[in-house]
């Protein structure tokens, strides 16, 4: 299934999608395809995984510490085809969410190639803006990838307008000023972006950055509220396994459990 | 130091901070949306602030007189005579905090005031930046904030020190490897959540656009000045420059003048560590491969798959595993040359000076010495100009335990 007739579903059922991000090869390469199924199986709408790089600076410590250790562990670019594989045999959309410079190193087109061959819904890309190099925009017409960028509360509305309009399968809105991880409280800055994003797309929009549960979930998607189409949730997922380092299957309890109070919480609204 | 009437070059960047056009692709922005605004908002304000007699004058008398500049360029004359070519020194390492980087910061300070932010951050990796940006909010009454990672406040304690007086509170970063290109992580991590108070004073002419070309701008008086003065003083352009490179904030600032003097040769020094061969140095130019690394495409030291590599160099300041991207354009396009120069070339260097001059060089700046060493026998005669681009009083650990110094009855033999 593409991410838009997963985005056209979740909005016919009249509730938000919920997108699960975790690092590929963590904690462990096996472990890892299993905790993303796992996601899946609880509900996860979307799944985003993280190409991990050495030097991620959208990323706060949580998922630092994690994409460290699949470093540690020997993580190649070439395991999260593998990955996005082992997710889209499951019929939920897989999309990557990668830093730049392992694509270019990997060969852009060759890349979309082969993230096209693997099942790949298309690339999330946190630190390469539309107007910052053509080469990704023309491999993902080429092989029909979803190209997911960024808006965020700080981007004028000129600008708003030009990424949209380079996106697609659903825009990516940064709910704050700031790195992944979880935070106690809903932004207030998620609201705002929201509606100026909509105004500027038909797309969906999805909201992310520091979303840890079912209650913040819900409130994200409120259609009185927030309104988001989507709900990005990768932080909590990843402290979820953190909180249970050596024991994979009390990890993917409670992956479960998160997920399952996160794909309520998106149905509540 | 005075604004030269020619301000531009050949070999500057496009509006988008591209070097030779986005189909050369070096420099541009790959940066997070999030710090778009910002980088758009210091573009259009540095711009202004560069059209505006009022900022340059502003920036010309706080170099004169609180940073010690014009810095002297000095006939080298024992050591002359020893290589047979005339090397003059750009003396930077008399500037107010010792090194060039006072430049830099006094402008970018300059500027964060002008446009009304009251917070600077800033990374360092030996703590040089981060003293002269610690200096510069002191100077403006700026609160500042630096990073350095975890391994370099080990080993930099004094400069620690030296920031904490000045009042900047400095975090250790622990993430990754612990040393500055995981500072620089911290810094933009920072900045993203703090963009609307703080200005992020960028240490090297790397990074996303405006900053290579800003900090190149604030940089150049180094050759502005050298060149009048070699002219002044001599009546001639020198026949060749040499400058050190790590993010190549010096060089750059030495190069810009000249880049349009076709017969002056352009020579930057890179570090060669402990040699190619060993895999450990951070000779980012001769021995990297192109690539994305703190917002802009340049050389890298990375792997197969674009992590990016360690670097080695016995010099904290050049230990950095990429370079500004407008020199890796300029050693594509050929103006420039850039070649390595091992640690213990650079030490000897160092030495070498010392014996010959009296002057204790920077192990940075040591590395563009020992490059002008290499070119005298093929240059006999002839006019070299070295950037001597800081004081080296901060290198003392490194050189007792290098030399085995310190010992008040041992013989301090010959240097070569």
């Amino acid at each position: 299934m593409s991410v838009s007739t997963t985005f056209a579903t979740a909005r016919a059922e009249g509730r938000a999608a919920l997108v699960g991000y975790l690092p590929c090869g963590f904690p462990d390469a096996a472990g890892g395809d299993a905790a993303l199924l796992a996601m899946v199986e609880a509900g996860c709408d979307v799944i985003e995984i993280g190409l991990p790089y050495s030097d991620p600076v959208m990323d706060g410590p949580t998922v630092q510490a994690a994409a460290q250790q699949a470093l540690d562990n020997g993580f190649r670019t070439r395991d999260v085809l593998r990955t996005v594989e082992a997710v889209a045999a499951t019929g939920t959309p897989a999309l990557v969410m990668t830093y730049w410079n392992p694509v270019e190193r990997y060969g852009v087109e060759r890349f979309a190639a082969d993230l096209a061959n693997a099942g790949g819904a298309g690339l999330i890309t946190p630190d390469i803006t539309p107007d910052a190099d053509p080469a990704w925009e023309q491999a993902a017409d080429a092989h029909a990838l979803d190209k997911v960028y960024l808006v965020a509360p700080s981007s004028t509305d000129e600008r708003i307008a030009m990424t949209v309009a380079h996106c697609r399968g659903f825009v990516y809105a940064t709910a704050v000023m700031g790195v992944t991880g979880a935070r106690a409280t809903t932004s207030d800055l998620a609201g705002p972006l929201v509606a100026r994003t909509k105004r500027a797309t038909d797309l969906p929009v999805a909201v992310g950055l520091g979303i840890s549960n079912g209650d913040q979930a819900a409130e994200v998607a409120a259609k009185d509220g927030i309104g988001a189409d989507g709900v990005i949730v990768g932080s909590a997922f990843v402290r979820a396994l953190l909180d249970h380092p050596g024991d994979l299957r009390a990890g993917l309890r409670a992956l479960t459990a998160l997920t399952e109070d996160l794909a309520a919480g998106v149905r509540r609204a | 130091m005075t604004t030269p009437p020619e301000r531009t070059t050949s070999y500057d960047a496009d509006a988008l901070g591209w070097f030779g056009g986005p189909e050369r692709g070096f420099g541009g922005r790959f940066m997070p949306e999030a710090l778009v605004a910002a980088l758009d908002e210091l573009t259009a304000a540095w711009q202004d602030a560069m059209a505006d007699p009022a900022f340059l004058a502003d920036f010309d008398a706080i170099l004169r007189d609180y940073a010690g500049m014009p810095s002297p360029l000095y006939f080298a004359e024992r050591l002359s005579d020893k290589v047979g070519a005339r090397i003059l020194l750009k003396r930077e390492d008399l500037n107010h905090t010792g090194a060039h980087k006072i430049r830099n910061v006094l402008g970018q300070a300059l500027l964060t005031r002008r446009m009304g932010k009251t917070r600077v951050i800033a990374e360092t990796g030996a703590g040089q930046h981060g003293v002269a940006s610690a200096t510069a909010a002191a100077y403006f009454g700026l609160d500042c904030t630096v990073y350095m990672g975890s391994v370099d406040t080990k080993r930099q304690a004094l400069n620690v020190a030296r920031m904490n007086l000045l009042g900047a509170k400095v975090v250790a970063v622990d993430s990754g490897s612990a040393t500055l290109k995981d500072a620089i992580n911290e810094a933009l991590r920072d900045w993203v959540a703090s963009v609307d108070h703080t200005a992020y004073l960028f240490g090297t002419a790397a990074g996303p656009h405006p900053f290579p070309s800003m900090v190149r701008e604030f940089c150049r008086g180094i050759g502005d000045e050298a060149r009048a003065q070699c002219l002044e003083q001599y009546g001639a352009l020198p026949d060749a420059i040499t400058a050190c490179v790590g993010g190549g904030s010096n060089a750059i600032g030495l190069f810009t003048a000249f880049l349009g003097d076709e017969d002056v040769a352009i020579y930057g020094f890179e570090p060669g560590g402990e040699g190619f061969e060993t895999g450990r140095h951070a000779a980012t130019i001769h021995a990297g491969d192109r690539g994305v690394l703190h917002g802009a495409r340049t050389y890298v030291l990375q792997d197969e798959d674009g992590q990016t590599q360690e670097s080695h160099s016995i010099s904290a300041g050049l230990d950095y595993p990429g370079v500004g991207p407008q020199h890796a354009y300029l050693a594509d396009v050929g103006r420039a040359t850039y070649e390595p120069v091992t640690d213990a070339e650079a030490m000897d260097a160092m030495a070498l000076l010392a014996r010959t001059e009296g002057i204790i060089p920077a192990i940075e700046s040591a590395h563009a010495l020992a490059g002008a060493l290499r070119l005298a026998p093929e240059r006999q005669g002839q006019t070299i100009l070295v950037n001597l681009s800081g004081r080296g009083d901060k290198d003392m650990e490194t050189a007792i335990s290098w030399f085995g110094l310190g010992d008040a009855d041992a013989e301090t033999g010959e240097v070569q």
